[in-house]
């Protein structure tokens, strides 16, 4: 076939193996997407300012009405527990960003490049882990300038810090999935907000699960939430630790195991 | 390897119930653009996201540069370029930072992807706004830079799904001259349009595509001169002239002449050569026209004569075609 020198395919040589393209692509595409939260931050900024209301409230509001272990200030059990909250609701902006890019058309302009398809995924699970990175750092400095104290050691809380964002990583999986199924940012964020309200609330996050009626206490006492705001709390402030923690490693395991797949094959057959 | 860029036989590809495409096939040979016409839902996406690689087809064959889309997608994708309908770029990003993203998931060398963004960029005339978010952008500007991402990588195939839908007449000529540009310098282009005039324009050889079928596929010309016909009108000096010119014209053309007063109107499917033949033997007899008008059949018209009723051309600057419900 006759083409002019200056039309070519792909040249050869360049091509890189196929380990070094996932790494490359993942990368290439986690950049745009920081870049884009740099562009837009009103994502940022709503993402930290619904856990800092809730600190508001829940630490001079109803903070003296509410019971918390003896030796433990309030205070102290409240914050864990918004840690984990606060990448809950980050998690939504996954489920948004990545409906917005099915919606827009961007996805199927990467999906006629020669990149490896995965790292579409795999960029946007990286740079939201490093969104939360940030967001949680913010919410920890929050937490200190009202009072949280570490009971234990700075071990046992970065532990606890990264069972956080172990936590968001699995939840950002599960928000991939919302964002292809629903393919409309809208109606993402509307999807979102019915599953994770019971599981923020009726949790041992901001108040212990034992001032719940009973019929509530055992839902509220095991789900995902519950387990990994008891882990984080425990690593925070002492007491039994290690059973709170496999719980919250099991969900999080869980979580991986089936949102993983999953979203891999809805984003097969996303287009 | 063929001399064909594209190939494309007998491809089928359901969306649940509805078939999308039902049996299509054509052959763009390379260096050439190739229009396919027709209404909104008429199939005209789906064979670009199939020969995309963004789709499988349930039955047939597609083949790009050699490739086939199925079993060569990887390959595929390193020869073509998608302009898409829905302007697919970043509004967030800046016009450099989006084409540098395409370059590098294309797989260019990280240092080759910034001087090739510059110089689409200057191509496009994009190079002051070259730093600015796309959002700032107007329709035009962001339709061209989408384009320069199709570019990026210096794809031989560039599959362009409705370029020009919505945007202004100036930007929509900008549009075509770089097309026009782009075949000049080997590259093979497939277009696909609900507007007539772009077809006409920009296409060597134009598929109408209508309900997941072709159901011609010629050049403009060649299309016109099957399907429409030439109108000649002669306005004579008054009825009298008029009866004796027909008598002339209708001995050579028995067919297609008919008188109304003064005025003889021929229709041709050979084109406008008639009108030769026809002056010659009025001026024969000592008769000339007082006025004359020729009217080329339009792909409108061929477009209602392929695809039935129920389709219309709006009076709309565009003539885009609208369908209404069956």
């Amino acid at each position: 076939m006759e083409n002019s020198p200056t039309i070519s395919a792909g040249d050869l040589s360049s091509r890189p193996s196929r380990m070094v393209a996932l790494a490359k692509d993942t990368m290439a595409i986690a950049h745009r997407n920081l870049i884009d939260l740099v562009r837009v931050p009103q994502l940022l900024v709503f993402t930290l300012i619904q856990p800092i209301i809730f600190v508001i409230i829940f630490r001079y509001v109803f903070g003296g009405a509410i019971y918390s272990p003896p030796g433990v200030p309030y205070v102290n059990y409240l914050m864990p527990g918004i840690f984990v909250q606060t990448v809950v609701f980050g998690s939504i902006t996954t489920g948004v960003s990545m409906a917005t890019d099915l919606k827009s058309g961007l996805i199927e302009r990467f999906l006629s490049l020669p990149m490896t398809r995965t790292a579409v995924i795999a960029g946007r699970t990286l740079s939201d882990i490093a969104r939360m990175v940030l967001v949680v750092t913010l919410i920890v400095i929050v937490g200190f300038a009202v009072g949280f104290r570490v009971q234990t050691n700075a071990i046992a809380f970065f532990a606890g810090l990264l069972l956080v964002l172990l936590f968001a990583y699995a939840l950002l999986w599960v928000f991939v999935f919302v964002g292809l199924a629903v393919r409309d940012p809208e109606s993402a964020q509307a999807a979102s907000f019915p599953v994770i309200a019971p599981l923020v609330f009726a949790s041992s996050a901001l108040v212990p699960v034992s001032t719940m009626p009973s019929w509530l206490q055992g839902f509220a006492t095991y789900q995902p939430v519950s387990a990994v705001a008891s882990a984080v709390r425990a690593l925070c402030i002492g007491g039994p630790t290690l059973s709170y923690v496999l719980q919250a490693l099991a969900w999080c395991a869980g979580v991986l195991l089936v949102f993983v797949p999953l979203s891999m094959w809805r984003y097969r057959h996303a287009v | 390897m063929s001399d064909s860029a594209i190939l494309v036989e007998d491809l089928h590809k359901a969306y649940g119930e509805v078939e999308a495409l039902k049996g299509v096939d054509f052959d763009v040979p390379a260096g050439t653009v190739f229009g396919l016409l027709g209404p909104n839902g008429a199939g005209k996406t789906t064979i670009v996201r199939i020969l995309s690689t963004i789709l499988r087809p349930d039955k047939g064959k597609a083949v790009v540069m050699g490739y086939d889309v199925i079993r060569d997608a990887g390959e595929v994708r390193y020869n073509i370029g998608l302009a898409g309908q829905y302007a697919a770029v970043d509004p967030n990003l800046t016009g450099r930072e989006n084409l540098s993203l395409i370059g590098r998931l294309a797989q260019m060398p990280r240092k080759m992807v910034g001087p090739r963004a510059d110089e689409l960029l200057e191509r496009f005339g994009l190079t002051e706004a070259a730093s600015r978010p796309l959002r700032t952008y107007s329709g035009g500007m962001r339709r061209r830079l989408d384009v320069a991402a199709a570019l990026v990588q210096k794809p031989p195939v560039l599959l362009m799904d409705e370029p020009t839908t919505g945007l202004d007449i100036q930007s929509r000529s900008e549009l075509w001259e770089v097309t026009r540009e782009l075949v000049a310098e080997g590259s093979t282009v497939l277009l696909t349009t609900q507007y007539l005039e772009e077809a006409d324009q920009l296409a060597d050889r134009i598929a109408v595509v209508d309900r997941g079928m072709v159901v011609a596929n010629d050049t403009a010309t060649a299309l016109k001169a099957r399907l429409g016909s030439t109108t000649i009108e002669l306005g004579m000096e008054n009825e009298d002239v008029g009866i004796r010119a027909e008598r002339i014209i209708s001995d050579l053309f028995s067919d297609h002449t008919e008188r109304d007063g003064n005025t003889v109107r021929l229709t041709s499917g050979q084109g406008p050569l008639v009108l030769i033949e026809v002056l010659r033997s009025l001026e024969g007899e000592g008769l000339s026209p007082v006025s004359l008008s020729v009217r080329e059949p339009t792909l409108d018209e061929v477009f209602l004569l392929l695809t039935g009723e129920h389709c219309h051309v709006s009076d709309l600057v565009h003539g885009e075609v609208i369908c209404d419900g069956e």
